[in-house]
């Protein structure tokens, strides 16, 4: 299972601002190992999707062009405080990770 | 399949909350409303990842705003926002138009989501960043230069 991923959301009057910082490597796969000489095999997210309470709110595709650590920062209108924020993303390899949070 | 299951049903009798959890999340529907296809983010040129994206001759756009450095010491690490103030706003993607694969993010946004995204992204070299907008099925584009003194792809 990967790392945790963090998750804060927070409403400023009516909308909800939502920042997710997520772990990985976001290897392009066109980096060479300093010791080895040979290239990193390509290890990024490619796809994210979020949600507030179930409904689908933002669907990302992603390349290795993201930088590590992924950070992502979205709006959405309409939520309130205590409605659930669902993150999930899946990278190249088929790893997957998934986090909540509540709106506060 | 079936390891999955087992990890399912495993959580499902209570092995812990967090078995739970993480049974939850991948049992969860892949969203509808897919991004662009993974060949726009191979696509090595910034014209044929806008092909893969079917956008043609985006318009260009002084209601999108991009807030990036003017100049970024490290190309690792780019700080991007793209806040597009064009009503009906249903995608955003961000291509940084020198990158070895150019598309890097394609966000769309549904359910409420304001037309705004903000990420970090890895850049080879001074580009121009680009972002393009998708609102009423009109695409909308506006691009802002950054000076990279160290890249961030290969090395």
């Amino acid at each position: 299972m990967a790392e945790p991923m963090r998750i804060r959301a927070t409403m400023a009057g009516d909308v909800a601002d939502v920042k997710v910082l997520m772990n990985h490597p976001m290897e392009t796969g066109q980096r060479k190992d300093a010791k080895t000489g040979q290239l990193v095999p390509a290890h990024y997210i490619t796809e994210v999707t979020a949600s507030i309470n179930g409904a689908a709110v933002l669907n990302a595709g992603l390349s290795g062009g993201v930088s590590r650590n992924p950070y992502l920062g979205f709006k959405v209108k309409g939520p309130k405080k205590g409605d659930k924020v669902v993150v999930n993303w899946v990278d190249n390899k088929g790893d997957k990770n998934t986090a909540e949070a509540t709106i506060g | 399949m079936n390891a999955l299951r087992r990890n399912v049903l495993k959580g499902a009798t209570g092995a812990g909350a967090v078995a739970v959890a993480v049974a939850a999340g991948l049992l969860k529907p892949t969203q509808v409303m897919a991004a662009a296809p993974r060949s726009a983010f191979e696509a090595k040129n910034v014209g044929d990842a806008l092909k893969g994206m079917g956008v043609s001759a985006p318009a260009d756009s002084k209601d999108i705003t991009i807030k990036a450095p003017d100049i970024a010491e490290n190309g690792a690490v780019v700080p991007v926002e793209v806040t597009s103030g064009i009503a009906g706003t249903t995608a955003i993607a961000i291509i940084a138009e020198k990158n070895a694969t150019p598309l890097v993010a394609d966000f769309n946004l549904m359910g409420g989501a304001e037309g705004f995204v903000s990420t970090r992204i890895k850049m080879g070299q001074t580009a121009l960043i680009r972002a393009v907008v998708t609102a009423g099925g009109k695409t909308y584009t506006a691009a802002k230069e950054v000076k990279v003194t160290i890249g961030g792809c290969g090395g």
